[in-house]
C-alpha cells in the first residue's frame, strides 16, 4: 500500500496500485500537497489502473488533493477510476453551501465593560421580572384564577415532602452530632460539658436546621426543578404552553413554589429534632450526661423566638430554592448541555442567595433585637 | 446495486413488550446493496423493528442474522463488532450537543481505529463534504438547521465505512427540498459505496424514489401485510390497506 508519484515537466502523475485500506501515509500526502501548493505542477493525473481494494481513506486523500488543486486552478484528471470511486469523489466536491458564520469581534475595553454592565443589568431585570410574574401568579392563586392543576401541586408536594425525610433526618442527625463534638472539646476545658445540650438546641433551631434543609433541598429539589423544566424547554413543551396562552408561571412555577415553601418549614422542624437527637447521642453516650439532664437543659435553652426564626429562614429558603430552580429551568437553552448548565446554576445560585438572605435576616433581627 | 445475496435475514421474529406482542412471525431478508424500506401506518411497529435490528431492544423470539451471524444470540462483544459495521441515522440526527460537527464525526474513528489525528481530520473533512457540509466542522449542532443536523448525523453514521446504514424516518421534519436532497444522498451513497440501506419511513415520495425492496407492516395482523418493490406493490397491491397507504387513501 504505497503511493507512487512523479513530477515530470509540470505533470504530476500519481499511480494507485494495490489496496488502500486505512491509508495513512502522511509523508506522501504532505509532499503531494506541497507540490501542488508551490505551483510545481500545472497538471495532475491520478491513474487507478492498478487499484484493488479501497476504503474512505483513498477518496479522502483525493478530495484533499483536488481541493488544493482547485485553489491553484490546476487541472486534475482521473484515469481508469472505478465508477464507485469517481462518483464518491464527485459527491464530496458537490458542496451546495458554504458556511456563513458571524465572526466574534474583539471590542475595546470600555465597550467590553459597558457590554458587561448591560448584560448584568439585563440579567437582574430578567430575574426581577420573573419574581414579579411569580408573585402575580401567587396572587392569582389566592384569587382563585390561576391555571394550576392540583395534581401537579400534589406531585411536587410528594417529591419534596416524605421522600426527603430520610436524607434530611440523616444529615441533621450528623450535624447535631458534629456540633456536640466540637462544642464539647471547648466546654470540657471549663468543666461545662452540660451546656452542649444548650449549644446544640439553640444552634439547630435558630439557624443550622434551616440551613441544612436548605442546602439538601437546593441539591435535591432545586436541581430537579431546573432539569425537569429545562427538559420541557428542550422538548418545546414550554413553547406549547405559551402558544396555548397558558402562563408558565401558573402552570409550572406555582405548584413547585407552593409545595417547597410549604414543606421546607416542616422539614426544618424535623431537622431541629434530629439535630438535638444527634447532640444527645454524643452528650449521653460519650460525655456521661444523663438522658433526663440533657433533655432538661435542651428544653431550657429552647425558646419560641429561636424556633420561629428558624422556621422563617426555612420559609425564605423555600421561596429562594424554588425560584432559582424554576428560573433557570424556564430560561434553559435548547440542548442537553444547557440542561446541565441550568441545573448547576440553579443549585449554586440557590445556595449563594440562601447565604446572602441569612446574612440580611441576621442583620435585621440583630437590629430589632430578636 | 443490489447483489441478490441476503445481508440481513429476519426469521420468525417476534417483538413483544412484556405480555404485549407488537409484531409476530416476521420473515424477510435484505439483500446486499438494497435500499430496503420498512413502511406502515403509525404505531405498526416500524421503529420497534429498527430498534431490534440495531440491538437496542432485545429479541422476544426468532432470529436476526446479519452476514451469517446470529445477531440476537451473539455475545455483547460480538454484537458490538457487528454494529461497528453498521451506521445509524436517528430521526433527530442525535448529534452530541457539546461537540462540534467535526468532533461528532471523529468520535467513532477515534474510538474504533488507530488512525493518526491527521488521517482522522482528513476523513472527517471528507465525510462532511460527502454530505454537503464542507467547512461546517467547527459548528455546533445548535448552530445549524434540522436538515443539516440530519446530514451531519449521516456523516457520523458513515464514519467507519459501514456496510449497512439504518435510517429512522429520515424525512421527518424536513421541507420537501431538503427531504429530496437527503433521498438523493441516500441513493448516491448506496451507488458509490454499495452500502446496504434500511429505511424506516411512511413518506410516500421517499418510498417510491429510493426503495428497491420493502415490507409493509400491519398493526392489525401484527405482521407483514405485503413485501416487494414499492412500485410493484403500487401496481399490484395485495390488499385494500396497502393500496390505501400507497395512494394516500385515494378512492
Amino acid at each position: 500500500m504505497e503511493l507512487q508519484y512523479s513530477l515530470d515537466k509540470n505533470l504530476l502523475r500519481i499511480l494507485l496500485n494495490g489496496d488502500y485500506l486505512g491509508f495513512d501515509d502522511n509523508q506522501s500526502r504532505e509532499d503531494l500537497l506541497s507540490q501542488i501548493r508551490n505551483g510545481n505542477a500545472a497538471r495532475i493525473v491520478i491513474d487507478a489502473a492498478g487499484l484493488r481494494k479501497w476504503d474512505s481513506s483513498l477518496p479522502a486523500l483525493i478530495f484533499d488533493l483536488s481541493t488544493a488543486a482547485d485553489g491553484r486552478q490546476i487541472k486534475l484528471e482521473y484515469q481508469n477510476f472505478p465508477d464507485s470511486l469517481s462518483k464518491l469523489t464527485e459527491l464530496a466536491r458537490l458542496v451546495d453551501r458554504k458556511p456563513d458564520r458571524r465572526q466574534e469581534e474583539k471590542l475595546p475595553w470600555l465597550e467590553t465593560v459597558g457590554s458587561f454592565g448591560i448584560a448584568v443589568t439585563q440579567a437582574v431585570a430578567a430575574g426581577l421580572s420573573f419574581m414579579h410574574q411569580t408573585f402575580l401568579s401567587i396572587g392569582r392563586f389566592f384569587a382563585g384564577s390561576a391555571v394550576m392543576r392540583r395534581v401537579d401541586f400534589l406531585f411536587a408536594l410528594e417529591d419534596c415532602s416524605y421522600k426527603a425525610v430520610g436524607i434530611v433526618s440523616l444529615v441533621s442527625f450528623m450535624v447535631g452530632l458534629i456540633l456536640a463534638f466540637v462544642g464539647a472539646i471547648q466546654l470540657k476545658n471549663f468543666g461545662a460539658q452540660i451546656y452542649v445540650a444548650s449549644l446544640v438546641a439553640i444552634g439547630m433551631t435558630r439557624i443550622m436546621g434551616a440551613i441544612m434543609v436548605g442546602i439538601i433541598m437546593a441539591g435535591r429539589t432545586g436541581a430537579s426543578y431546573a432539569a425537569t423544566i429545562g427538559t420541557m424547554q428542550v422538548n418545546e413543551e414550554i413553547d406549547a404552553l405559551k402558544t396555548m396562552g397558558i402562563s408558565t408561571q401558573d402552570f409550572l412555577v406555582l405548584p413547585r413554589i407552593l409545595a417547597l415553601t410549604f414543606t421546607i418549614p416542616l422539614l426544618t422542624i424535623l431537622a431541629d429534632f434530629m439535630g438535638i437527637l444527634g447532640g444527645a447521642a454524643v452528650g449521653v453516650g460519650m460525655l456521661g450526661i444523663s438522658a433526663s439532664e440533657y433533655w432538661t437543659y435542651s428544653l431550657d435553652a429552647l425558646d419560641m423566638t429561636n424556633f420561629t426564626v428558624g422556621l422563617f429562614h426555612g420559609l425564605v429558603f423555600g421561596v429562594i430554592i424554588s425560584l432559582c430552580g424554576c428560573y433557570y429551568g424556564v430560561n434553559c437553552g435548547r440542548n442537553a448541555d444547557s440542561v446541565g448548565k441550568a441545573t448547576t446554576q440553579a443549585v449554586v445560585s440557590a445556595i449563594v442567595w440562601m447565604i446572602v438572605a441569612t446574612g440580611i435576616i441576621t442583620l435585621i433581627f440583630e437590629v430589632l433585637g430578636i | 446495486m443490489t447483489s441478490g445475496k441476503p445481508q440481513i435475514e429476519v426469521r420468525s421474529l417476534t417483538i413483544a413488550y412484556g405480555d404485549f406482542v407488537l409484531l409476530k412471525n416476521l420473515n424477510f431478508s435484505v439483500n446486499r446493496g438494497d435500499i430496503f424500506i420498512i413502511m406502515g401506518g403509525s404505531g405498526c411497529g416500524k421503529s420497534s423493528l429498527l430498534r431490534v435490528l440495531t440491538g437496542l431492544t432485545p429479541i422476544s423470539g426468532g432470529e436476526v442474522i446479519i452476514d451469517g451471524l446470529n445477531f440476537g444470540r451473539a455475545s455483547a462483544e460480538r454484537r458490538n463488532e457487528i454494529m461497528r459495521r453498521c451506521g445509524i441515522l436517528y430521526q433527530s440526527g442525535a448529534l452530541f450537543s457539546s461537540m462540534t460537527l467535526a468532533e461528532n464525526v471523529a468520535l467513532p474513528l477515534q474510538q474504533y481505529t488507530d488512525y493518526s489525528e491527521k488521517l482522522i481530520k482528513e476523513l472527517v473533512d471528507f465525510k462532511l463534504a460527502l454530505v454537503g457540509l464542507a467547512g461546517f466542522g467547527e459548528f455546533y449542532p445548535s448552530e445549524i438547521s434540522g436538515g443539516m443536523k440530519k446530514r451531519a448525523g449521516l456523516a457520523r453514521a458513515l464514519a467507519l465505512d459501514p456496510e449497512i446504514v439504518y435510517f429512522d424516518e429520515p424525512s421527518a421534519g424536513l421541507d420537501p427540498i431538503s427531504s429530496k436532497l437527503l433521498d438523493d444522498l441516500i441513493i448516491d451513497i448506496n451507488k458509490s459505496l454499495g452500502t446496504t440501506i434500511v429505511v424506516v419511513t411512511h413518506e410516500l415520495a421517499s418510498i417510491f424514489d429510493i426503495g428497491t425492496n420493502s415490507v409493509f407492516l400491519d398493526a392489525g395482523i401484527k405482521g407483514i401485510a405485503a413485501a416487494g418493490n414499492p412500485k410493484d406493490l403500487l401496481k399490484n397491491p395485495p390488499n385494500e390497506q396497502v393500496l390505501q397507504f400507497l395512494t394516500r387513501g385515494a378512492k
